[in-house]
């Protein structure tokens, strides 16, 4: 058979799926060995472009929160002038002056700092306790499991922009970077919880851990080496999906006026600032705005393509 | 059935109790003292002072505070803010408004989110297929936030074709900020149905109903869409409640005196009842349409059987 037969073969192949389901495009079988989920998915990731845009977005992100200097082409956020406020963006200044007369581009690159240390903060916490009680309950079950998965539910019903704007006029965290990434947290770690509980209760009766326990291992040792590695997939999607969402809400609790607060520097409150100029200075918004969906943008796309990676039943 | 819809309601009731708790608690511990903020500039005798903490239970321990608020709520007494407004007073001004929001996102996030959804799933990887998969991605990134300001400056400021702050003109003022706070779970009813669509239409059934001869209309129609909205339908059900509480944001940018903003201005001015009450009837919807979901999945589902 010719190349070009086998070409039209695959493609009749093809076609025909489409249409009956009867035949899925033919699998490689000549590869020499079984690749690893891993692996495998890594290989799915490597042609996915989403993925490829997302990690530059996100490393670029995280490059502006690690060293705003380079970003900020030399403007101090803090350098202000009374007699350039509300200024158009120009060739020197590319995001203009704001109200008092700052650089906004150096504001808006140097509000990337907060944004990702609250990200990132808040989604440690939410997987601490989100794989703590999650394993503890499906692993041990009975009453700890119920009146646990009960205290979830309760958190669960509050919503969750609603409940960190309580905490955090509270007061008891106070306002800093670190009490908004723990309010975020507090009523965010349901879902990670949920995850956890599901995956372990799923594997929990299999035999290869019958066999671990046979053999005499640990309680701790059966869950840590043979019952959460299984969780790692779905728990790494949804962590980078999450770091997306808390950078998103981070931004509207500064802007409801319960987040950060003044001096500091966010992209919240640089909407928050702006918004009453809107009709006359469109670009005090519009540029902190740009960049925060940028960023959110950067994660969730990472997240879609990793979970589309590491689940087989997705692909087409 | 009738006592898994009664085993589920008795389980919602310690769900609505701790919740409410969990707010009660918080907004208990807030800093400040409300009474002498309520005096302004001119402090109040302390006899006055006395008499009002008395008045509002300021005095008792917390969990005192809370089954007494608890005893008057069972009565329908929500209780009144420090000016001696009736917090129901407040909520039946405000709860129409949200409504409207909500019932005009929840149609704009079912008619345009299925069609979409259709349209992709019937063809999969074809142009509008990627297109939904794209734009679908975009939108979910696009905060809220942003987005309202986007629509806000675009379409009612540049273009002008929406009002840009509150409900003077009826039902219209309600389309901006509703496709607003639709957006994202539009795009994910689009994806939800894609997916549900894509696979029906690879399933038995719909090849045995294309062998006997229906038009494709009648079998995308009556058999594959049929189906494929179990799932959606439920997903719809469950984000009206979300989509209540997630309010605040939208009612907030485009200025509606909803339930959101209502809690919004008592979480700043202290005042504990407001906010206790509105968050638990907030908490109140959400369950409950929760649970309609889950009865519905019963309903719309014979393979389910809840016993």
């Amino acid at each position: 058979m010719t190349d070009q037969q086998q070409a039209d073969l695959l493609h009749d192949e093809v076609e025909a799926g489409t249409t009956t389901g009867l035949a899925s495009p033919s699998v490689d079988v000549t590869k020499e060995r079984q690749n690893s989920l891993w692996s495998d998915a890594w290989g799915h990731l490597k042609r996915n472009p989403l993925f490829w845009i997302g990690a530059v977005l996100g490393l670029v992100f995280l490059l502006m929160a690690i060293v705003p200097q380079v970003f900020a082409r030399g403007a101090d956020p803090r350098a202000c002038n009374l007699s350039n406020s509300q200024q158009k963006p120009s060739a020197e200044h590319w995001f203009g002056f704001d109200q008092q007369g700052c650089d906004y581009l150096a504001n808006v690159v140097y509000g990337a700092r907060n944004s990702l240390i609250i990200g990132l903060l808040a989604v440690l916490v939410i997987l601490v306790l989100g794989l703590l009680v999650g394993a503890v309950t499906g692993f041990y079950g009975g009453l700890l499991d119920s009146l646990l998965s009960r205290l979830t539910d309760i958190f669960y019903a509050v919503p969750f922009i609603l409940g960190a704007i309580v905490v955090l006029r509270s007061g008891f965290l106070g306002r800093g970077v670190a009490a908004v990434a723990v309010a975020l947290a507090i009523f965010g770690w349901m879902t990670a919880m949920r995850l956890v509980r599901s995956q372990v209760i799923a594997v929990k009766s299999s035999d290869y851990v019958a066999a671990a326990r046979a053999m005499g291992a640990s309680n701790g040792r059966i869950l840590i080496r043979h019952i959460l590695p299984n969780a790692v997939a779905p728990v790494l999607v949804y962590t980078t999906i999450t770091i997306g969402v808390l950078i998103a809400a981070e931004a509207t609790l500064t802007y409801l006026g319960v987040g950060l607060q003044r001096p500091a520097i966010s992209w919240g409150l640089q909407i928050s600032a702006g918004q009453s100029l809107l009709r006359t200075s469109p670009h005090l918004v519009l540029f902190p705005s740009i960049i925060l969906t940028l960023t959110v943008m950067a994660f969730i796309m990472m997240g879609d393509a990793l979970r589309d990676a590491l689940d087989p039943r997705q692909r087409a | 059935m009738g006592r898994y819809v009664a085993r589920r309601l008795l389980l919602t009731i310690p769900v609505l109790l701790g919740a409410s708790f969990l707010i009660f608690a918080m907004v208990y511990a807030l800093p400040g003292d409300p009474i002498r903020a309520l005096g302004g500039d001119r402090p109040l005798s302390p006899a006055v002072v006395a008499q009002l903490r008395e008045e509002f239970n300021l005095n008792d321990p917390l969990v005192v505070q809370y089954v007494k608020y608890l005893g008057d709520l069972i009565q329908g007494d929500l209780g009144t803010d420090f000016r001696g407004r009736e917090v129901l007073d407040t909520i039946s001004q405000r709860l129409p408004v949200t409504i409207k929001l909500t019932v005009v996102a929840i149609l704009i996030e079912t008619v345009i989110g299925i069609v979409a959804g259709v349209l992709a799933g019937i063809r999969r990887n074809g142009f509008l297929d990627n297109l939904v998969l794209v734009s679908s991605t975009i939108v979910v990134s696009v905060p809220i936030l942003v987005l309202a300001f986007v629509g806000q400056y675009v379409l009612g400021l540049q273009f002008g074709w929406f009002p840009v702050s509150g409900i003077n003109e009826g039902w219209y003022s309600y389309l901006l900020p509703g496709l607003v706070l639709a957006a994202g779970s539009l795009a994910y009813v689009a994806r939800l149905t894609r997916t549900s669509v894509a696979e029906n239409m690879r399933a038995d059934y719909v090849r045995t109903a294309r062998a006997k001869g229906l038009p494709r209309r009648t079998v995308i129609l009556r058999h594959t869409l049929r189906n494929s909205l179990i799932p959606v339908v439920t997903f719809i059900g469950a984000d009206i409640g979300t989509l209540m509480g997630g309010a605040i944001v939208t009612e907030s940018v485009f200025n509606l005196p909803g339930v959101g903003r209502a809690i919004f201005d008592s979480v700043r001015a202290q005042e504990g009842a407001v906010v206790v009450g509105i968050v638990t009837l907030l908490v109140f919807f959400f369950v409950f349409f929760n649970l309609v979901v889950d009865v519905l999945y019963a309903v719309l589902d014979p393979r389910i059987r809840y016993d």
